[in-house]
């Protein structure tokens, strides 16, 4: 698989927010086809390396190559013409809650392609139906549960067929017997339309099923980069916490615990 | 002396806050101009069907209660008016007070504080809604251009009803006098017909128009970018509702001084 060019690269990438640095030098090759998880605790800044890699956020330095296209210093037409290859499921959904499911999902279509609006429909519903919504088309996003948001929005995500798939944490939030369900979505759009997938998620199980390689990120680097295998047989104490589900260390220093009290 | 700086300091950061707005409000303002001179040269589309939904709701939404104000203020003027006039026996003279300064000064002026407050505020809201919840991200990553989905359609359709509104309320307006003057005054309604066909000159009528097309475009720029500056959740929302009405309404006054020095200092 590394023989290929990444389709993605990241390097050095650094972000900081006021003075709380969030990035600390993010280095990442992810290639063509490949399922890629990226793992980490709450607030480690996945989100914010996703808004980065689809251009939405400049980070503070370092480099960002989306198919050789540098996303971070394009001009607008080429950014433009590179995201129209890319897919992004928020965390949040990010649905237009002005428009019905079926509008929201028809959107790109009628933006980018010169397709006549019945077959625009029609493939808005092959989406809908490929996440098992078919028959909420004409429903408005706040007509849906949080979950159905989820999944209306990762149709929406496909609708222009992407190359790229960044998913953020696309089964938090569902029942088990749904999540289960995108997981196998996300490996049936890998196996027939040989997407390159991106997933943020904090669901062990589905990582274990869909990853081809998983990267943890702790304390704004990446602490960890293997296989399933390599994952499960690490001794790295990150690692081995996040599988092990173990809870944070006790405070040993009582201290700095103080400290940290009074200092607000 | 530390509390000095600190003052001091706070008042720089507040200045210097201010003129980076100003900055970005007029560059936000200058993208979608570029975008709609672009236009007709590139491949761009102008979402005719939401520049009618935005016309639709801005039409619907304000108008009982432009109505309804222009009417109210033609009565006043007419009563202030004729207070006056009556001491000289120029009872009549009321149709030329109330027709200029309706066309000329508070049709649009009224209208357009009237729109700013129950449009611009909505417009601000809902697009600040849409930052919140990260739809105008989600827009980008779809290579759908902000501008020309969102600003664009409501600026044009502001541009385009707003002058509407006015043409009405100066009718409504000159109507308020009308019905104070022949049922108060005992004017006959052919006399004040002819007094106020005399008196208010095309050319009256006309600048109001050209002012209610500056207003709408005050008014829908404000609206779109505080909507776009949005920080934070709910509060900030509402947060740039307010701002965008306190500042279409200086703006708009502002405008009128300028305006009103340029064409009618003379007279
Ligand atoms: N616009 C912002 N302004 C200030 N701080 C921010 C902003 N966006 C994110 N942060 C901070 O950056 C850190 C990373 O946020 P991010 O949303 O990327 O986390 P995450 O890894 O996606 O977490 P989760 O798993 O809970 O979604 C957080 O600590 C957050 O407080
Ligand atoms: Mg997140």
């Amino acid at each position: 698989m590394n023989s290929k060019k990444p389709v993605i690269e990241i390097k050095d990438v650094y972000t900081r927010f006021g003075d709380r640095q969030v990035l600390r030098g993010i280095n990442l090759n992810i290639y063509p086809e490949e399922t890629f998880v990226i793992l980490g605790r709450s607030g480690c800044g996945k989100s914010t390396l996703l808004r980065h890699l689809i251009g939405l956020q400049k980070p503070e330095s370092g480099d960002i190559h989306i198919k050789g296209v540098d996303i971070i210093h394009a001009d607008d037409e080429k950014k433009r013409q590179t995201l129209l290859k890319v897919g992004m499921l928020f965390q949040n959904g990010a649905l237009f809650n002005s428009m019905t499911v079926g509008d929201n999902v028809a959107l790109p279509l009628k933006q980018h392609t010169p397709l006549e609006l019945s077959t625009i429909r029609i493939m808005g519903r092959i989406k809908l139906d490929l996440v098992g919504l078919a028959e909420f088309e004409h429903h408005y996003p706040s007509q849906l549960s949080g979950g159905m948001k989820k999944r209306a929005a990762l149709a929406r995500a496909l609708a222009m067929d992407p190359e790229i798939l960044f998913c953020d944490e696309p089964s938090a939030g569902l029942d088990p017997v749904v999540a289960v369900g995108i997981d196998q979505l996300i490996l049936k759009l890998k196996s027939a339309f040989k997407m390159c997938i991106v997933v943020v998620t904090h669901e062990l199980e589905s990582v274990f099923t869909i990853a081809d390689r998983i990267a943890l990120m702790d304390g704004g680097r990446i602490v960890f980069l293997g296989n399933k295998e390599e994952m499960k047989k690490s001794d790295n104490p990150i690692v081995r916490q996040f599988i092990d589900r173990k809870p944070d260390q006790d405070i040993i220093d009582t201290e700095q615990y103080f400290n940290t009290l009074i200092n607000e | 002396m530390n509390k000095v700086y600190e003052v001091l300091g706070g008042w720089g950061r507040q200045l210097f806050g201010f003129f980076k707005s100003v900055r970005q409000f007029f560059l936000l303002s200058w993208q979608t101009f570029k975008w709609l001179l672009t236009a007709p040269l590139s491949r761009k589309k102008i979402e005719w069907h939401d520049v009618f939904v935005q016309m639709v709701r801005i039409g619907v939404d304000s108008l009982p209660i432009v109505i309804v104000i222009s009417f109210f203020i033609g009565l006043i003027l007419a009563m202030q008016a004729a207070y006056q006039l009556h001491q000289f026996g120029a009872s009549i003279y009321v149709a030329n007070l109330v027709g200029v300064s309706i066309t000329r000064e508070l049709g649009p002026l009224i209208t357009a504080i009237l729109v700013s407050g129950r449009c611009g505020s909505a417009i601000a809201a809902e697009l600040g809604t849409m930052k919140v919840g990260e739809e105008i991200d989600a827009l980008k990553t779809m290579s759908i251009d902000p501008i020309g989905f969102l600003a664009v359609p409501r600026t044009l359709a502001m541009v385009v009803v707003l002058p509407c509104l006015t043409i009405l309320a100066d009718l409504v307006g000159i109507g308020g006098g009308v019905l104070f003057a022949v049922t108060q005054l005992e004017i006959p309604f052919s006399a004040y017909f002819r007094q106020s066909a005399e008196a208010i000159l095309a050319k009256d009528f006309l600048t109001g128009l050209i002012k209610s097309g500056v207003f709408a475009v005050i008014v829908s720029q404000i609206g779109i970018y505080q909507g776009f500056q949005v920080r934070g959740g709910a509060e900030g929302v509402g947060k740039s509702t307010t701002i965008s009405v306190v500042s279409a309404i200086f703006l708009i006054i502002l405008a009128d001084v300028l305006f009103t020095a340029l064409f009618y200092s003379t007279f």
